[in-house]
């Protein structure tokens, strides 16, 4: 039986003194992939910054275990050197940091937190050359300011690009398809199915079953205001496409 | 008596005193006509109090309690000047120490005879006297700390590129305080003069031989005039790093014919008292200036930058950006003036004052300033006052960075729109490491 990567248990977090999050659970094991969907202001996000450990929210009961232990008071970048990797729905645009600089800083950051030694300009830019290729990305993009007039698209490959130098075991993927043209999808897929190992697992948060049918989810979830309110497989994506998101609310109401 | 009267016989005090401290023999007539002017306006004259309207921020108070004898010459290690030197400048730079030249200390083997570097002393007499006229035309509102320069001027540092002359190399100024233990003032003061199609690129640095966090308050009021005939170019670099005892009081006046290029980069870290008033004058068309600013200050430190740009004539550009980093308790003002008269059309003006407030208490007082009365120009202003983003840092913070490492990220980057433009590789570098080290706690 594979490792448990990550155990929510009736997981409870609010911002400004506004409950978001109401009672969420969810397992993942290794070497899964799980889709969770859900109309705008269901809490998908919340939910994934909440995993990442945003200091604005703040957890008001339930528990996040990662391997086994619990994470709720551990720092953002202590829980990102662990290996959970949030690509972000939005990615900030960060003037004058030079996205290879900013690449490098995080890939020691990690090494640093592991006892490895730093890895030198060079063999770093060895290293980026060889992940460029796995979001299909021109080297020009590294001269760049960090995300700075970058279309979406290329802001969700930047965002794989990152991923795929820092190796996650646990990655939240937050609509990192929205907005992305067929090609730029393709590629986004095929970047996230290359980094996919027996070891580790991803969370993707889509509104579009298209994206499903290039990363093929083993589980699929519906989240409704702040919980997660039905669990199936990849039909279940289908079907909300075709149905839309009202059989949920009937679902919910019926168990109400 | 009224208040008013006493506080301008206090003042009045103050200032003959500091007078009185100036040797009165050993110059050239000439140098000592304009000495005795300068020294006329400095008597005539009272210290600026908070009552006027540029001063308003900056309160003298405190200078006006020290009690200031005039630096004497002091010896500064070797040691010292590796902090300060650049590698770029290695053989050409000129050293002054408490305003006095120091020939041991510098080194111009790599300059040719194009470029005079140099003190005032050692340039011959022709060149000499047409700087004593040259410096009789001071022009601009803040006269008062310029005369009193002027009322001791004895010697300066001089560049002089003959027309034509391209300078390949960096040329650096550095002017060392040496603080002892009791309160002591210097007047550093700094020609530089660019004959028609000369090309110079120039570092005027200010800094401490000494503890950067000594006790002992110390005032050091100097004078930047700087001379860009027909097509010069002049890239200018002028970095203060004072130790936090000291009151900086400082004026770059700068005279642009037509054609020319004039590009200052402003760096302000230390002092606990800095006024830097910039004037330039484009004196023909199709004059360009660019001013960059970059302060970064914390504890209680203050920094006033004034600037004043006056154009007179058809097709001419300014660009200034200055770039305030306050922490702690510490105030940054920006005043900037850029004048476009009804003879100055075809202008394009463009200026920026961008603030980061790194603390709550920390304070900006701003104001950009165009008048212009030409019709037919381009002109922008504005100013921006803003924090570090709880997003930005939660970005970088969940790619692996420590909380104070995703802080520095952003403020470097902040002050690297005004560090990028120093073309001097060694200096940026410099410059990266110390606003870094500025905002440590
Ligand atoms: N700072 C905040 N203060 C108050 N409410 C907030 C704040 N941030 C988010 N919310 C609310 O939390 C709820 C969940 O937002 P969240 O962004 O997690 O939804 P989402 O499921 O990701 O939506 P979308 O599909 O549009 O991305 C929304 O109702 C939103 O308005
Ligand atoms: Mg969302």
């Amino acid at each position: 039986m594979s490792e448990v990567i990550l155990s929510v248990k009736d997981l409870r977090a609010s911002i400004d003194g506004k409950e978001i999050l109401k009672g969420l659970n969810l397992e993942i094991k290794a070497g899964e992939v799980h889709a969770i969907m859900g109309r705008n202001g269901s809490g998908k996000s919340t939910f994934s910054k909440v995993l990442a450990g945003h200091p604005a929210y703040e957890v008001t009961g339930g528990d996040i275990l990662y391997k086994g232990e619990s994470i709720l008071e551990k720092e953002p970048d202590e829980r990102a050197n662990e290996g959970i990797f949030l690509a972000f729905q939005y990615p900030i645009e960060i003037p004058g940091v030079s996205n290879l600089d900013f690449l490098r800083v995080a890939y020691n950051a990690k090494r640093k937190y592991h006892g490895e030694e730093e890895i030198d300009t060079f063999d770093f830019e060895d290293l980026v050359e060889e992940k460029l290729d796995v979001v299909k990305m021109n080297p020009s993009f590294l001269e760049r300011s960090l995300n700075q007039g970058f279309s979406g698209g290329e802001k969700k490959r930047n965002e794989i690009l990152q991923m795929a130098l820092l190796e996650p075991s646990l990655s939240i993927l937050d609509e990192t398809d929205s907005g992305l043209d067929i090609d730029a999808l393709r590629i986004v897929a095929e970047g996230v199915n290359q980094l996919a190992t027996p070891e580790n697992s991803s969370i993707v948060i889509t509104h579009y079953q298209r994206l499903l049918n290039y990363i093929e989810p083993h589980f699929v979830h519906v989240m409704y205001d702040g919980q997660i309110v039905k669990t199936g497989t990849k039909e279940l994506a289908l079907e909300l496409e075709e149905r839309g998101y009202e059989f949920i609310d009937e679902l919910v109401e019926v168990g109400a | 008596m009224s208040p008013l009267v006493s506080v301008k016989t206090e003042t009045n005090t103050y200032l003959s005193k500091l007078l009185k401290q100036f040797a009165s023999d050993s110059q050239s007539k000439n140098l000592k006509e304009l000495r005795d002017r300068a020294k006329s306006l400095v008597e005539s004259s009272r210290l600026p109090d908070k009552k006027d309207e540029e001063w308003q921020f900056t309160d003298l108070s405190e200078l006006l309690e020290q009690d200031f004898q005039l630096a004497p010459v002091a010896e500064v290690s070797t040691q010292i000047l590796e902090e300060y030197a650049l590698l770029e400048t290695r053989e050409s730079r000129i050293v002054f120490v408490n305003g006095y030249y120091s020939p041991e200390l510098s080194n111009i083997s790599a300059i040719d005879a194009t470029v005079y570097v140099g003190n005032l002393k050692g340039l011959d007499e022709a060149r000499q006297a047409k700087i004593v006229n040259h410096l009789a035309d001071e022009v601009g509102n803040e006269k008062l700390f310029a005369a009193l320069n002027t009322s001791g001027l004895e010697d300066a540092a001089v560049i002089w590129a003959k027309a034509n002359a391209i300078a390949t190399i960096p040329i650096q100024i550095l002017h060392l305080s040496a603080p002892e233990e009791s309160t002591k003032f210097s007047q550093p003061r700094t020609i530089i003069v660019a004959e028609k199609s000369s090309n110079l690129q120039i570092v005027e640095k200010y800094g401490v031989a000494g503890d950067e966090y000594g006790k002992v308050p110390y005032l050091t009021n100097t004078v930047t005039q700087i001379w860009l005939e027909e097509n010069a170019r002049v890239n200018h670099t002028r970095v203060q790093k004072e130790a936090l005892s000291c009151f900086h009081i400082a004026k770059t006046a700068v005279f642009q014919e037509r054609d020319s290029h004039y590009t200052g980069n402003e760096i302000s870290i230390g002092s606990k008292l800095y006024r830097h008033n910039i004037e330039v004058t484009q004196k023909g068309e199709q004059t360009e200036t660019n001013l960059n600013g970059l302060v970064t200050i914390s504890d209680k430190q203050l920094a006033d930058t004034h600037s004043l740009v006056s154009l007179n004539l058809p097709h001419g550009t300014v660009n200034q950006l200055h770039k305030c980093i306050v922490s702690d308790r510490a105030r940054a003002v920006f005043n900037g003036k850029i004048l476009v008269p009804q003879k100055a059309q075809l202008t394009n003006a463009t200026q920026l004052n961008r603030n980061l407030l790194l603390s709550p208490k920390a304070r900006v007082n701003t104001k950009p300033e165009l008048q212009i009365t030409a019709d037919d120009v381009k002109c922008a202003h504005g100013a921006t006052i803003s924090q570090l983003e709880e997003d930005e840092i939660f970005y970088l913070r969940s790619r692996g960075l420590k909380e104070t490492d995703a802080k520095f990220l952003l403020i470097d980057a902040f002050a690297a729109e005004i560090i990028d433009r120093i073309s001097i590789e060694s200096l940026r570098k410099r410059l990266t490491q110390c606003v870094a080290c500025k905002t440590v706690n």
